[in-house]
């Protein structure tokens, strides 16, 4: 097994997608740079199909390599070009070029070059496009400093820069100045937009593309406009039409591949169509969800793909009709909610899109679903007070969900406290009470408490808010027969301490105590009669996080407070058993042992620390657990208990350790090496020999494809041995005792002909097939063709016992005449 | 890609009485007709045949109204006192009255003098009725005693003197001949049999009783006396059944209806409850002037009509029932095309194509959908959703105000409109549940309409009731704070006693409290 000392921190999700424009490859993969990573979607399955991982930092370009499209040019942020067969997701080349690059493209008609933006050289914030010479050379790492800059103060982005038709010209926005550049003529034409802000906003450009066929160069700009301009050779004599309808700041626009329609998304998360560059002619697509990053096509024109700032993927159709989505972590503005699991599914259950809970499979890295919570139509406009999920229970088994939502204002939060039932005949989450201001003030905790879910009456849920009280919430039933459900929930107790506000509720494991924080003091009151039984406290400072022992533990509190403490309370001999100073930022009891995480922060660093409450001596450290700070972590229970051999990190035997930083990305501890993690994950990917499949080329090409295929099938018998193995005869052959068979020397051309036989049946189905495609004499069927191929096995049989057969069928003479014609050369390597 | 969602109507619990068939049935009455008698209404009585007219007594007379007529169509006056409890016999041919000077007489509903006077009571007589063999009358007399008179010779049979007190109601058993019941202000009901010389049962209602009644099976007996009516099973022994407080004053008077399912009370207290006969609960209840002394209700319930102390009989006749296929005017789609290809089963080698649900929305959440702020406002103003479904007229105010576009959806309206909007506004802006936005509306409009002030002599008019409204709805919260402020200190002495019992009634107290704050 691995060593101590191994424990890796692995990213699971939730790395942003918003690295580059995606990119179609001509035979429906869809690939993405996430993080550091390049995906590689199915377009029809909408699975993650290979995650290739090489790059050291952010991929910030991703191009298909123009001469070869079963290869992508990636560039990222650690200075080097990588050059991949995304098929086999191998690395063929790396390129080191040396300082960041920032974007990446790779016009068809530079030979050996791509070009790339990089920061010029002793100057911050300047940026210049370099055409880069790929050196050919035999090894897998080559330098490449040929660099030749044709563009100067260039923008960041890679949407800033746009490559004309047939790659003859390159333009670049950057504020309220666009340069052409022509390479040929080695001409350099700058124009500029008034720098006066019109009434709807600032006329920057956020974006530049170019038409594919036309000289033609449509920007967006940041006040919603799309400027379209012409005759740009000229520098006085150029022009320009406007198509406006976003609102707001133009993230992306794309042509279609012949360049009749113009594809334009921005905040609103509507994808506007405009039709032969026309304002009047136009379709939508709205309510996409979250805001357009990216819009790109594919090479046919079939489909084209936005990539959202949530990290969703949504692929739409050529007539503008949404067709699927691939979202795995949805980037949520604010993870309020906390990571939560839902005790049914396992499923990590957080924000997601706004007013939904998203419930996301750690398996599979791939939203299971989404549910509404909110049920308001989501505006997408700055500035507006949207309201949103600020917490989330679950009870025990998962039966009941409770949320909490409230608006943005400070001042009236408009609570709304809501109690799903999950029914089983929907498979899903049904609303059952709504509770409008459960609180007067916003709600700093919930907790449901529940020891057995066969009672009823045991369920209770816990509030506590900023309005100084707690409240108990029940469910009652409901006496009016008529009325649709049975039961409600309703408040039955509200607590209150001193007046300090309420900070966090915790039930013990029994369920008979419940522990809520009131600014510096802990209390303990006793969920049977509601009496205040005993309160710690450990000043100066407010108490952060609380929660009680599992297990053999379940005697003590472990309390987290401001002033960086870790404080352990003893219940029984109410006193304090120990104190750590830590600035514990997340404090996480694993549901299934006695071990409890603490994540603190110091210093610039998370650190781990897993301790059992019964000793003040953490069981395990790590320092330096990632760069970004760690906002929540949960411990998710496995399926099944982990084999784990070193003593040190037997607290994972039952659980897993998930948390969440700061840019949102999910991450896990893992003991296992680099290796066997992704080894399940590498699958091959079916190689498609030929370039978009459309109808002429299946009726044109299937005739050679089978031919090709008879040629490997011929060429690689070897593969298919093991299969053949399962055919009855040999079976028979390979398992009746020794003793009964006769000499292996008469054995041995039975055996040979039965593996012969069999491997006729192949060919003869295929050039069945043929025989069918071209001329009308095939009077058989496929159907009537395994008929034959059933009795020629029969047959078989026949003769390996050594009986003769009465007289064959007209088919199967037929079948004998092809088994006779079919070449047998391949035998000789026996 | 997320459809459209509709904006959310937050649906409130109604407030005050629910809905039930009951409320329903009960409230399917005209308007009421008012008419006014000589003196307090002391009992009706509905002729049991055809056309049902009905025998009113008020001071010294007997009124016949006819079912839809407001002047009597017959009057008895041949009284010197007071007359008291005229009442139809089983054929509605004979009317026997009681009065104030002892005497019974006994009426034939087309002459004009009485028949038979039945003399014998020494005080005046309140309770008369007819057995149900009809050829004998009970009474009941403040000179403590129940007699029973024989009609054809007009003597007296029978005088039982067991009561100790006035005997102010009775009633006669419509099962057997010989079986009557009175109640007296003695606090008993007796229970008499014609064939015994002395009571059958006795049954202790606590009260003086006002009013008795037997159920047509002759089962269950109801008494009224006090607040309280309490129901009595007579076959076994005078056991009480149920005992209902639902009054705050005194219950005078007790029907049934003509199906025996609802029992009828009616109170000093101006409320006339109805009860269900099976489950002994209040299903509706009427609200009337002044205090009531009778109630009667026709046979079908076709008409109620009630008596009180001012001397005013309220009657209330029910409405027609509606006929449907008027309103339904336009012509439906035949059944056919409903079930057109509905039973065709598909072959194994059709293709099914599935029509996506059309979703039907509202006419705002189109406008809504086209961010038209203004023009769904203006939508939401129309008056069938002003008035009736005001929550989605705050709804949308709500949505608009999230959008943040509610002020240029409010501004640039005219006289019109803006008096449209500030009356709904006035109306709308105390009830809790509207409260918080529609605030923010009323602020919005100030803000905008603030300029033109003083142009418009509606829209002031309009200004300054709102105005009025939100300054009552400050004094009355006002009020509230000070209650709660005397219940709250209520409380503390409570938990000073420690008790485990109280401290738990304290936190439910507290709560509903809490609760009820909320609300507001």
């Amino acid at each position: 097994m691995v060593s101590p000392g191994a424990l890796r921190v692995v990213r699971c999700g939730g790395s942003t997608l918003r690295g580059a424009r995606a990119v179609f490859s001509a035979d429906s993969y869809l690939l993405c740079a996430a993080g550091d990573f390049v995906k590689v979607y199915s377009v029809s399955t909408e699975e993650t199909l290979r995650l290739m991982g090489g790059h050291a930092d952010l991929v910030t370009g991703i191009q298909l390599n123009p001469h070869n499209h079963m290869q992508l040019y990636s560039s990222s942020l650690d200075g080097t070009i990588k050059l991949w067969d995304f098929m086999d997701g191998i690395p063929i080349k790396t390129f080191t070029v040396g300082s960041k690059l920032l974007a990446l493209y790779t016009p068809a008609s530079a030979e050996e070059s791509v070009f790339v933006v990089i920061p010029k050289k002793g100057e911050r914030d300047t940026f210049q496009l370099v055409s880069v010479k790929l050196t050919k050379g035999a090894g897998q790492d080559l330098e490449a400093k040929d660099l030749s800059v044709v563009l100067d103060g260039v923008g960041v982005s890679m949407k800033h820069i746009a490559f004309g038709r047939e790659g003859e010209y390159v333009v670049s926005v950057k504020d309220v100045n666009l340069q052409v550049y022509f390479f040929k003529r080695k001409l350099l034409n700058r124009f500029s937009l008034s720098t006066v802000k019109t009434k709807g906003g600032d006329n920057h450009f956020s974006c530049v593309v170019c038409h594919p066929t036309e000289d033609c160069i449509a920007t967006g700009h940041a006040d919603g406009k799309i400027r379209l301009w012409r005759n740009f050779h000229h520098r006085k004599e150029y022009t320009y039409s406007t198509l406006h309808w976003h609102h707001d700041i133009v993230m992306d626009l794309a042509f279609s591949m012949e360049g009749s329609r113009l594809l334009s998304g921005g905040v609103e998360s509507v994808l506007v169509q405009w039709h032969n560059e026309s304002s009047c002619q136009k379709d939508f697509l709205p309510r996409l969800g979250s805001p357009i990053e990216y819009i790109s096509m594919s090479s046919d024109g079939a489909l084209c793909c936005t990539l959202h700032t949530d990290n969703r993927i949504t692929i739409i159709n050529s007539n503008l009709r949404f067709s699927r989505s691939i979202q795995g972590l949805i980037k949520s503005r604010d993870v309020k909610t906390g990571l939560v699991v839902d005790p049914r599914t396992k499923a990590l259950v957080l924000n997601g899109e706004p007013g939904h809970l998203q419930f996301y499979s750690l398996q599979s890295d791939q939203q299971l679903f989404s549910l509404d919570i909110v049920q308001r139509q989501y505006i997408h406009q700055a500035g507006l007070k949207q309201s949103d999920l600020v917490k989330v229970a679950f009870s025990a088994q998962g039966t009941w969900l409770a949320t909490v939502e409230e608006s943005e204002e400070v001042t009236d939060p408009e609570l709304q406290l809501k109690l799903w039932f999950y029914s089983e005949e929907t498979q899903s989450f049904k609303l059952n009470t709504r509770i409008n201001t459960p609180h007067d003030n916003h709600i700093t905790d919930m907790c449901f408490r529940d020891m057995d879910e066969l009672e009823d009456d045991s369920l209770i849920l816990v509030t506590t808010g900023r309005d100084c009280v707690f409240k108990v919430w029940v469910m009652v039933e409901d006496s009016d027969p008529e009325a649709q459900q049975s039961v409600s929930w309703s408040c039955d107790f509200v607590g209150s301490y001193h007046n300090y506000q309420a900070t966090n509720c915790c039930f013990s494991e029994d369920g008979s105590l419940l522990a809520v924080s009131f600014e510096e003091t802990v209390t303990v009151w006793d969920s049977l009669t509601w009496d205040l039984k005993c309160t710690f406290c450990h000043p100066p400072g407010n108490i952060r996080n609380i929660c009680f022992g599992r297990l053999t533990c379940s005697k003590y509190l472990i309390g987290a407070t401001d002033y960086g403490f870790l404080c352990c309370w003893n219940l029984l001999t109410c006193a304090l058993e120990w104190s750590a100073h830590l600035n514990v930022v997340v404090l996480q009891p694993d549901p299934l042992s006695e071990h409890i995480a603490a994540v603190s922060w110091l210093s610039k660093e998370s650190s781990l620390f897993v301790f059992k409450p019964n000793e003040p001596r953490p069981i395990y450290i790590q320092r330096n657990l990632c760069k970004e700070k760690i906002l929540l972590a949960v411990f998710v229970p496995r399926d099944e208990p982990e084999i784990i051999s070193s003593e040190k990190y037997l607290w994972l035997r039952r659980s897993q350790l998930f948390f969440l930083t700061d840019t949102q990305e999910l991450m896990t501890l893992s003991t296992k090496s680099l290796e066997e993690r992704l080894t399940p994950s590498s699958k091959q990917l079916a190689v498609e020999g030929s370039l978009p499949v459309t109808p002429f080329s299946l009726l044109l090409g299937k005739h050679r494809c089978q031919q090709a295929q008879e040629d490997i099938d011929l060429g690689k018998p070897v593969v298919r041995h093991k299969q053949e193995q399962a055919s009855p005869a040999v079976k028979e052959l390979l398992h009746t005792p020794a003793h009964v068979l006769p000499s292996a020397s008469f054995l041995c051309t039975i055996f040979i002909n039965s593996l012969l036989i069999s491997k006729e049946n192949k060919s003869a189905e295929e050039t069945a097939d043929e025989v069918e495609m071209e001329s009308e004499e095939a009077e058989s069927d496929s159907d009537e063709e395994d008929v034959t191929e059933m009795e020629q096995e029969d047959t078989s049989h026949m003769e390996l016992l050594g009986e003769m057969t009465c007289k064959l069928s007209k088919s199967q003479e037929k079948e004998l005449r092809k088994i006779r014609k079919t070449d047998y050369s391949w035998i000789s390597a026996f | 890609m997320a459809a459209y969602k509709p904006v959310v109507v937050q649906a409130c619990p109604k407030l005050g009485e629910r809905i039930t068939q009951d409320t329903l049935y009960w409230r399917g009455y005209k308007t009421p007709v008012q008419i006014k008698e000589f003196g307090a209404v002391n009992k009706i009585d509905f002729s049991p045949v055809p056309p049902y007219n009905y025998a009113v007594t008020a001071s010294s007379r007997i009124h016949i109204y006819g079912r839809y007529s407001q002047e009597p169509i017959k009057t008895f006056s041949r009284f010197r006192d007071a007359a008291y409890c005229a009442t139809y016999r089983d054929d509605g041919r004979l009317l026997a009255a009681g009065s104030e000077d002892g005497v019974i007489r006994l009426f034939d509903i087309s002459g004009k003098a009485p028949l038979r006077q039945f003399e014998g009571h020494t005080k005046p007589v309140h309770q008369v009725g007819f057995l149900s063999d009809k050829y004998r009358i009970f009474s009941g007399g403040d000179d403590y005693s129940s007699n029973l008179w024989d009609i054809p010779s007009a003597t007296e049979i029978v005088s039982y003197s067991e009561h100790t007190d006035y005997v102010r109601c009775g009633c006669a058993s419509k099962v057997n001949a010989d079986v009557f019941i009175t109640g007296s202000y003695d606090h008993t009901v007796k229970l008499f049999d014609a064939r015994t010389k002395s009571s059958v049962m006795t049954i202790e209602h606590g009260h003086p009783v006002e009013s008795v009644l037997l159920f047509p099976s002759g089962g269950l007996l109801v008494s009224a006396g006090g607040r309280y009516v309490k129901v009595w099973d007579v076959l076994k022994g005078g056991q009480l059944l149920v005992s209902l407080k639902n009054h705050h004053k005194t219950v005078t008077c007790l029907c049934l209806n003509s199906s025996g399912q609802r029992l009828l009370s009616g109170s000093l207290d101006r409320h006339v409850k109805i009860y269900s006969t099976t489950s002994y609960k209040v299903v509706h209840s009427f609200n009337y002037a002044t205090s009531i002394l009778s109630v009667a209700l026709s046979p079908e319930d076709e008409t109620i009509v009630v008596g009180m102390t001012n001397g005013v009989l309220n009657v209330k006749h029910r409405k027609p029932e509606e006929k449907n296929e008027k309103s339904q005017k336009k012509r439906q789609p035949a059944y056919r095309t409903y079930v057109k290809g509905r039973t065709y089963m598909p072959k194994q080698e059709d293709f099914c194509v599935s029509k996506p649900v059309k979703r039907v929305l509202r006419k705002y959440d189109k406008l809504l959908r086209s961010f038209q702020s203004s023009k769904a406002l203006d939508a939401v103003l129309e008056p069938p959703i002003m008035l009736h479904t005001p929550e989605v007229t705050v709804a949308v105010m709500q949505e608009l105000h999230r959008r943040g576009t509610l002020r240029s959806a409010l501004a640039g309206r005219d006289e019109k409109q803006v008096n449209l909007l500030l009356t709904f506004v006035a109306r709308r802006v105390i009830e809790p549940r509207f409260t918080p936005v529609l605030v923010t509306v009323a602020d919005m409009i100030t803000d905008i309409y603030q300029p033109v002030v003083g142009q418009s002599a509606i829209v002031d008019k309009q200004f300054l009731k709102l105005q009025e409204a939100i300054g009552k709805e400050i004094d009355y919260q006002e009020e509230l704070l000070e209650v709660l402020g005397m219940m709250d200190t209520l409380f503390a002495t409570f938990t000073k006693k420690r008790d485990m019992c109280l401290e738990e009634n304290k936190s439910n107290g507290l709560t509903e409290i809490v609760e009820t704050n909320m609300n507001y």
